[in-house]
């Protein structure tokens, strides 16, 4: 009978995440996304998701706990599903069932990993979304935040730099420091902060000194975090760079610049640093040095490749045999174990949220607000490239984790302050939508009418 | 009036221009394009990957993925064409499993055995042998017994009985033999001398690794590396042709048994003069000094392009794990040289498998068929889970010059140095070769090359018998034992 059940399992759970992709991209459309249709059965997608796989781990594990793993996720996953739209009626419905599904298929991921750290992870989820539900009602009441353009740089950069100077080294890379027996990892927490800097430098002025004094703090902020080997946030905080100084301006010059400027230090950062050449040349051919520095991409290819298009089955696999899988390699272990269908739904509904994200800029009159979406979408989409464009050997591995799905506290709060501060800004634009009869969109209509 | 109206306008297009420079909807699509972009060649290589290498991740040593599907799964059996066991996992009461290989030494290389590393089918097959596609039925019965799942049996394209034969005829002598159909590259059989027993593989593992003169686990027919002898001057005879496409018929040679150029000197095989020989008596005889003759004429570079064409110097299309044979031929290779390479002499080298490839190519109007051994994958129940079509690699030669090259080569039979095969029910092909490997002359391995029957081939056979002696004498009569056997089991 267990047979049966992990065995068909396996299947329906890559057929049901491939409607719910089908589902979010449907949602793109407005006129869909109004309907409300298709988010009662992303809900009930959700929710049949999360019973298979709990199912299949207690069947082949016979561990009870992961029926009170269970049972405590699907009441996290009830409240942020169905509460946040009674408590923000207007929430984007798409970026929310996505970040519902993403969350639960991590938190299945991790259990089945290491049982105590989704303990773990599940009490950070529970804060950070508890937490991130006062943003959207701080936005749209905090009117100063355009005026603290220096303070967003000065506090990043002073963050940036005490952990190179005082953090814990971990795998080679400064990345963190513990506070009463918690381990933060500031250059994710900046990631918002620069982003606001960003948006309040350039969403009035966009001359070419504007532009050039941004990139000092850019710079900054980037070589800070190339010392300190967190080459992974480097290369997240240049791109937001250059692509929020493109939308700001509109002028793809700026775009080339960057291309040719990051291509540059690319190759400064491979002569000088021996870490980055590592990294390459593990890329280049991970199979000569499988015991040394490939040891990692290699056991990420197997787990890839033994896991095949419908994955070994939950608890079946071997993904732990991949250093830091529960962080940089999550997206293996999914492959391996769910199936690379799986792994190919995940990325398709990560590409969906960003379109979403770029959706609600576009309608966005405000300047400022709209790079903040802007900005958050390119550093989202991009951290979700590097991940599985290393684990899969497509780009050479920077080590940063996967949004929601990867175990890590900064990293998950992080992305759900992000989150909801794009709901904020939603919410916001359809009530200024509605009170100057400026918006487009469809709830703002809506709002009109009544 | 009229001029407010005008103020009016003006300020309302300089709002329009306001929001147009403002308006940057066409930026957020190009960004939102490039991206999806971005994820599409991100999707496609996770797609492409997944498609072409799962085989491949799984069978590598360092995927700890193996002894998972070795704990659920036991291994499958390898059968001959005509479904006798070659090897096979017996259980016992306590489900403790055990790998017999029924014909003991006879299957030792091809099968080869899969403790202690792997080798041969069990390396090759692998990824089938460990993995089930048994009935879901069956697994869930299995894991209620709390018995492991029968991994997939894995059919190959071993002939029994002309395996038997070959090993027989090999005796106790050093060597390899290959045999292979030659419309389909299928490999009938395979022998490498010395063997061993794969069933006390634990046992004699140790002695084996020590005992460095022998290489009892070097598999001769793919990895053996040998001076080709008079075996290659089917190459040069090949270079010949293309050279002299419309007069090398017109080639002649008064043959005083040995022959003189750059200062060096080779002979013929014992001495013998052959007195005049034309192209194909030259071939026929096998005359040195003859070869050597035209051998110093030919164009160096356009040789090693067709040597090249014949795939030396380069990996051979095939699954199993062969070493590569080498020629040094260049613009600047010296007459003495050109003289010992165009006898199959000096530096040249080649593996029993590679000159069975060029033979059969030959046969098969200039087609190489991949050689395959497997054939196909079964799972308990018998259902076909994967199948394994003949593929060919593509033309060495061109069809008439297979044609000229078959004809020289039933010459050997008829009236040559592979005598000992005519007369038969069959004609038969070939070339033979007497290999010398050391300094002191009369040293040498026997070679034979060839096909049957010499009009429409249908088996390939290639012999090596180290230090035996001459081709004609010692390779030769094993050839006629192997396509006795493989007719015999036709009719």
């Amino acid at each position: 009978m267990q047979e049966y059940i992990t065995e068909l399992s396996k299947y329906a759970i890559a057929v049901l995440m491939a409607v719910h992709t089908f589902c979010s991209f449907l949602s793109l459309s407005d006129r869909v996304e109004k309907s409300g249709v298709v988010h009662m059965i992303q809900t009930l997608l959700l929710f049949a998701v999360q019973l298979l796989m709990f199912v299949d781990l207690a069947l082949v594990t016979k561990d009870a706990w992961y029926v009170v793993f269970y049972v405590f996720v699907q009441a996290f996953l009830l409240a942020a599903a169905i509460m946040v739209p009674v408590v923000y009626e207007r929430a984007n419905r798409l970026l929310l069932d996505n970040m519902c599904l993403l969350l639960g298929t991590g938190l299945c991921i991790i259990s089945r990993l290491y049982f105590h750290r989704a303990v773990k992870q599940y009490i950070i989820v529970l804060v950070s979304l508890t937490g991130s539900l006062f943003i959207p009602w701080l936005l749209t009441r905090i009117r100063f935040l355009k005026k603290l353009t220096w303070m967003y740089a000065g506090v990043g950069s002073v963050m940036l730099s005490v952990v190179l100077i005082l953090g814990e080294v971990t795998h080679g890379s400064r990345l963190s420091f513990t506070v009463f027996d918690v381990t933060f990892q500031p250059s994710e927490f900046v990631k918002i902060l620069f982003v606001f800097f960003l948006a309040a430098a350039l969403w009035e002025n966009t001359s070419f000194q504007r532009v050039a004094l941004t990139a000092v703090i850019a710079g900054i902020h980037v070589v800070v975090l190339v010392v300190s080997r967190d080459l992974g946030s480097a290369l997240i905080f240049f791109v937001g760079y250059v692509f929020v100084v493109f939308g700001a301006t509109k002028n793809y010059l700026y775009l080339l610049a960057g291309a040719l400027g990051g291509s540059g230090a690319a190759w400064g950062a491979y002569h000088l640093f021996s870490h980055v050449r590592n990294r390459v040349t593990a890329w280049q051919d991970p199979w000569s040095f499988i015991d040394t520095k490939g040891y990692a991409i290699t056991q990420s290819l197997f787990a890839i490749g033994s896991g095949s298009w419908f994955g070994m089955g939950l608890s079946q696999g071997n993904p732990t045999a991949i250093p830091y899988v529960e962080a940089d390699f999550i997206f293996s272990a999914v492959c391996e174990e769910l199936g690379v269908v799986t792994g190919i739904c995940i990325i398709l509904i990560s590409l969906a949220c960003f379109l979403e994200i770029l959706k609600i800029a576009s309608r966005i009159k405000d300047r400022f607000y709209q790079l903040i979406v802007y900005g958050i979408g390119i550093m989202y989409i991009f951290q979700i490239f590097l991940t599985i464009g290393g684990g899969i050997k497509l780009i050479p591995l920077t080590g940063v984790t996967l949004p929601f799905i990867s175990y890590g506290g900064s990293s998950i709060m992080t992305t759900m302050i992000m989150f909801f501060i794009i709901q904020g800004i939603y919410i916001r634009m359809q009530q200024e939508g509605g009170r100057h009869l400026a918006g487009k969109t469809g709830p703002a209509r809506k709002q009109r009418q009544r | 009036m009229q001029g407010r109206q005008d103020r009016h306008e003006s300020s309302d297009s300089a709002k329009k221009r306001e929001a147009r420079r403002l308006d940057n909807k066409r930026e957020l699509f190009a960004t939102g394009f490039f991206f999806a972009a971005l994820f599409a060649v991100l999707t496609g290589y996770l797609g492409y990957f997944t498609a072409t290498s799962e085989q491949e991740m799984i069978n590598n040593s360092y995927n700890s993925r193996q002894e998972i599907l070795l704990s659920r799964n036991y291994r499958g059996a390898i059968y001959s064409r005509d479904g006798e066991v070659l090897a096979r996992t017996i259980l016992d009461e306590g489900q403790n499993e055990s790998r017999e290989y029924p014909f003991s030494n006879l299957f030792s290389h091809i099968v080869g055995y899969s403790t202690n590393g792997r080798m041969g089918v069990e390396a090759l097959a692998n990824y089938y042998l460990i993995n089930t596609s048994t009935s879901l039925s069956n697994k869930a019965a299995n894991d209620v017994a709390g018995v492991k799942n029968p991994g997939d049996n894995v059919y190959t394209t071993l002939d029994v009985q002309i395996q038997e034969v070959a090993d027989n005829q090999l005796n106790i002598y050093k060597g390899a033999i290959v045999v292979t159909e030659v419309s389909t590259g299928k490999i009938l059989a395979m022998v490498s001398h010395p063997d061993f027993d794969p069933n006390q593989i634990g046992a004699i593992w140790d002695s084996l690794l020590e005992d460095k003169n022998s290489s009892v686990l070097l598999n001769r027919a793919t990895q053996g590396l040998y001076p080709p002898g008079s075996t290659f001057k089917i190459v040069t005879a090949l270079e010949y042709i293309r050279e002299n496409p419309d007069t090398y018929g017109n080639y002649s040679f008064q043959c005083p048994g040995w022959f003189a150029s750059g200062g060096s000197r080779i002979s013929c095989y014992h001495g013998t003069s052959h007195g005049q020989v034309g192209f194909e008596r030259s071939f026929a005889k096998s005359c040195n000094s003859s070869f050597a003759n035209i051998g110093v004429g030919l164009d160096r570079d356009r040789f090693r392009e067709t040597l090249e064409g014949l795939l030396f110097d380069k990996p051979l299309p095939v699954s199993l794990s062969c070493s590569k044979s080498s020629v040094t031929i260049s613009g600047e290779t010296s007459t003495a040289e050109m003289l010992q390479t165009s006898i199959g002499q000096g530096r040249t080298q080649i593996t029993p498998l590679h000159l069975n490839m060029i033979t059969s190519a030959i046969a098969n109007d200039g087609v190489l068929m991949k050689p395959y051994v497997v054939d196909h994958v079964e799972n308990d129940a018998g259902r076909v889970v994967k199948s394994f079509s003949p593929e060919s690699y593509g033309q060495l030669l061109t069809e008439e010059e297979a044609g000229i090259l078959k004809e020289l080569m039933t010459a050997v039979v008829e009236s040559g140095t592979a005598s000992k095969l005519s007369g038969q029910s069959y004609t038969a092909a070939g070339k033979t070769g007497s290999a010398e490997y050391n300094d002191n002359k009369g040293d040498s391995h026997a070679w034979f090359t060839g096909f049957a029957p010499a009009q429409y081939p249908e088996v390939c056979v290639t012999i090596i018998v180290e230090g035996a002696g001459s081709g004609g004498d010692y390779a030769v009569p094993i050839a006629r034992r192997i396509f006795d056997a493989y007719f015999n089991e036709k009719k």
